[in-house]
């Protein structure tokens, strides 16, 4: 469904194009032999490289190439077997160079593309324009002193990705689900882990507005390192509106870098980034250009794991889920890996209904996560056997959930310890149901009279009297028998 | 190409060299004149011809996945004109 606008004059447009920065999982940094961990005491994974001393040159590491290309494949992009890093420069406290190693004209990953799982459950897909390697900056932190920004090197070199999108995003929902995907992929594939909060994953959005119906791309805004996803949306929403506010009262939308206020929720313009766009690129002179071998490429394609896009295919034809169940599962592996673990052998469905249903729930409720689950995959399966073979009813299984999650113990163990074992037995039924028979005989009356919907306050008489324990189905079937012959 | 006033003041910015407003007419003429000698390169056609990065046959050399350094934050920060708690510290930069 189109996002639009309502302006004073018309309706319009939003277009969105995202950069999202992705920091590389590896060891050592891009350019450098120093280690990548977050939360080291300051400058402790500074090499001289990092630091920019003079004479250091910078030499690249294997794994970095071979994430980008993973991810590249990840992306179903094309992959450049020449790419060159060229110099981007600009003068920064925390970058020590005065330029950062970058790719431009000559990526390593070219375009590709991007599914959106829409909730309706129908798809969308996005363009990517590129996916270029680069060196991060170190980290500059403004409230330690009064007069002093703090800077710490220790970010300084570690690898990240850039991967751009094409301006195909058109609403702030939309730039959320990209961000969604995108990361479920990262994850998938092991090359970043995703994490907006610690910064490893961060994302600037290009913003411009136009007139539904208009094909042309009027001047954009960037709006630099937001933080998460919300913040992005929230971002856009209000990016959006004030270039149709400049629009609609005569004004003109000048190209700039803003930055998201998230606790006043607005952008603002950022001045010291004034002159930032000419960052005068030239090829690096200290490498040579990056090339890999179409084998280098295909070995790496052979190990990629089943991505999300093709695990929801394979959930949706094999268990017969619907998209928006299959997607909700195959977002993070684990989870798909969970419902795989309890679906085996059983009711697929029925395996769905429990992991996106109880077992979410408990998730929630006691803020564990699915890594460390109140319940394991193995014993939720156990429970849905029990089931399966009569030993508990649906309503007699949900309350044995509640005590798996509260005790942690095997289900089977908990129907033997609190004797929850369903009654099916007819005699013991009978004698429950012929006991509130006796008990109601007016009520039976009104029942005999046409009043059928009463028949469910029997049930429930009989399910009290057997502390829920009876067999529904049975109990159902044989009030009617008893109660109306 | 030619410089002018205005184009070197930027650049001079951009590299934060200090430039006097008196020497910006000598030193347009100076990076002017180094343009034109460059420029004589465009004389020869190059269409289809690969830009050369190297003399030798040689291609990016790369290393393991490996944490070989760090771990030297005194020597990282011995150069600093100014530095406290283990951090680098410059006049404050902040929108």
């Amino acid at each position: 469904m189109a996002y639009i606008i309502q302006g004073e004059t018309g309706d319009w447009e939003i277009v969105i194009g995202l950069e999202v920065h992705a920091q590389v999982i590896s060891k050592a940094k891009l350019f450098s032999g120093a280690a990548t961990e977050f939360g080291a005491e300051p400058n402790t994974q500074v090499s001289f490289v990092d630091a920019a001393m003079p004479g250091m040159l910078p030499v690249i590491n294997e794994i970095c190439v071979e994430q980008a290309v993973r991810t590249g494949l990840g992306l179903r992009a094309k992959i450049n077997l020449t790419s060159v890093f060229a110099r981007k420069n600009y003068f920064y406290a925390d970058l020590p160079q005065g330029y950062q190693i970058s790719q431009f004209d000559q990526p390593i990953v070219g375009e590709g593309e991007l599914i959106l799982d829409l909730p309706d459950g129908s798809t969308r897909t996005v363009g990517i324009e590129r996916l270029h390697l680069e060196q991060d900056a170190g980290k500059s932190i403004h409230d330690m002193h009064p007069s002093k920004s703090f800077i710490d090197l220790n970010r300084s070199g570690v690898a990240l990705m850039e991967i751009v999108s094409k301006p195909d995003l058109r609403s702030p929902e939309e730039a959320g689900l990209y961000l969604t995907k995108l990361r479920s992929i990262l994850r998938y594939l092991g090359t970043c882990d995703g994490n907006m909060q610690e910064g490893s994953m961060r994302c600037d959005a290009n913003v411009s507005v136009r007139p539904v119906g208009a094909t042309e791309l009027r001047t954009r805004c960037e709006i630099k390192n937001v933080n998460s996803i919300r913040f992005v949306q929230q971002a856009i929403e209000y990016e959006a509106r004030r270039h149709i506010d400049v629009y609609e009262s005569g004004g003109t939308i000048r190209q700039e870098t803003r930055l998201f206020d998230s606790g006043k929720c607005e952008t603002r313009s950022m001045r010291s980034k004034e002159h930032a766009h000419d960052y005068r690129y030239f090829p690096d002179p200290d490498l040579l250009p990056l090339v890999i071998e179409q084998s280098f490429v295909d070995g790496i394609e052979a190990g990629l794991p089943e991505l999300p896009d093709d695990k929801k295919a394979r959930f949706m034809a094999e268990y017969g889920l619907n998209a928006y169940d299959a997607g909700v599962l195959v977002a993070e592996r684990i989870s798909a890996d969970f419902f795989e673990t309890v679906a085996k052998g059983r009711d697929a469905k029925i395996a769905c209904n429990w992991v996106m249903g109880d077992f979410f729930a408990a998730l929630n409720a006691t803020g564990k996560t699915i890594e460390n689950p109140p319940v394991s995959a193995a014993d939720l399966g156990a429970l849905i056997d029990l089931i399966k073979d009569g030993t508990l009813s649906g309503r007699l299984a949900k309350d044995v959930f509640a005590l798996m999650v509260e005790t942690g113990k095997a289900p089977a163990v908990l129907v033997e310890e609190k004797g929850l074992r369903q009654v099916t037995d007819t005699g013991a039924i009978e004698a429950a149901i012929d006991a509130v028979i006796a008990a109601n005989p007016d009520k039976v009356q009104q029942v005999r009279d046409g009043k059928t919907t009463l028949l469910g306050w029997f049930v429930g008489q009989v399910m009290k009297s057997t502390q829920g324990k009876a067999n529904p189905a049975m109990v159902n079937e044989m009030l009617s028998k008893k109660v109306l012959g | 190409m030619s410089l002018d006033k205005d184009a070197v003041r930027a650049i001079a910015n951009l590299a934060r060299i200090e430039v006097r407003d008196e020497e910006l007419d000598h030193l347009a003429g100076e990076l002017s004149n180094i343009l034109h000698f460059v420029e004589q390169l465009s004389e020869v056609n190059t269409d289809g011809v690969l830009p050369m990065s190297s003399v030798a046959a040689m291609t990016l050399p790369m290393r393991k996945d490996a944490v070989t350094d760090g771990g030297i934050p005194d020597l990282v920060l011995a150069n600093a004109p100014e530095a406290e708690d283990g951090f680098f510290t410059v006049p404050k930069v902040v929108e």
